[in-house]
């Protein structure tokens, strides 16, 4: 059962980091796949019964590396924010290997 | 069906409903207060499977620490406060063909894989803070250490990054 929920909780952020424009809603679909990934983790280690507890000790580092992303990704996108006035990721195109096609709502 | 089950399945409803809520409200705000009843709900999982410390931790740092930073994002970049369909963008269609995929693969692969695994909870130590404090000063330390260089690191950068130009 915590495997269903964590797949089905992958997929929803899957959903989220494609179809978000503003970064900072793209960075929560991010976190939530991080989260499927801990309770992957943490489900394991319940059912291996670790004596090491291995499950659950990276599942505190993964709260860790997804903190210092939360905090360096908003960094990024605050710097981004104050070069271009704009948080919409599909804006930012220079560095898209081919041109856009022109938008109709435009 | 334990009570510990029923007692998983609702805080799953809850943290999936909250979830699908995070990546499809039309306010940046709606969305970071729905992701607080998404961990809230994911912390009741943990606390069900038996890792006490790791659900305190994702209480203190997700709810306590990851949304108020992205409210704070929201806030500084001027998200704009009413509903806007700006918020996604248009390859909505195709987003949720991926995303409805790759929930559907993982979900038949781990059914198919791990049908009739039971957790059973009753005979396993209670992770709290002296289990994992142990677990993770005895075998884990060099990670340990790696993950605190790597927060520095982080907080450098974030600096850095945000430093304006003297």
């Amino acid at each position: 059962m915590a495997l269903l929920l964590s797949a089905l909780l992958f997929g929803v952020g899957v959903y989220g980091v494609l179809a978000r424009r503003n970064a900072i809603a793209l960075l929560m679909a991010v976190e939530l796949m991080l989260n499927a990934a801990n309770l992957d983790l943490v489900a394991f280690d319940a059912w291996f019964k670790d004596t090491m507890h291995a499950g659950q000790v990276f599942a505190l580092f993964v709260v860790v590396v997804a903190a210092a992303e939360v905090g360096v990704g908003l960094a990024i996108v605050l710097a981004v924010f104050r070069l271009r006035e704009t948080v919409a990721v599909d804006e930012l195109r220079e560095l898209a290997d081919v041109d856009p096609p022109v938008r109709a709502d435009t | 069906m334990t009570l510990a089950d029923v007692v998983f399945g609702l805080l799953g409803v809850v943290c999936l409903a909250a979830a699908i809520l995070v990546v499809t409200a039309r306010h940046v705000i709606h969305a970071a207060l729905w992701l607080v009843v998404c961990f809230g709900a994911l912390a009741g999982c943990y606390l069900v499977l038996t890792a006490e410390l790791v659900a305190w931790v994702q209480v203190l740092i997700y709810i306590g620490a990851v949304v108020v930073l992205m409210l704070f994002g929201a806030m500084l970049t001027r998200a704009p406060v009413g509903a806007v369909q700006e918020l996604d963008s248009r390859n909505r269609p195709v987003a949720a063909v991926a995303g409805l995929a790759t929930a559907g693969v993982l979900g038949t692969l781990v059914v198919a894989a791990f049908q009739g695994a039971y957790v059973d909870i009753h005979h396993t130590a209670i992770g709290d803070g002296k289990e994992i404090g142990t677990s993770l000063f005895r075998f884990f330390v060099l990670p340990f250490e790696i993950a605190s260089v790597l927060l520095l690191a982080a907080l450098v950068g974030a600096i850095v990054l945000t430093k304006r130009e003297a």
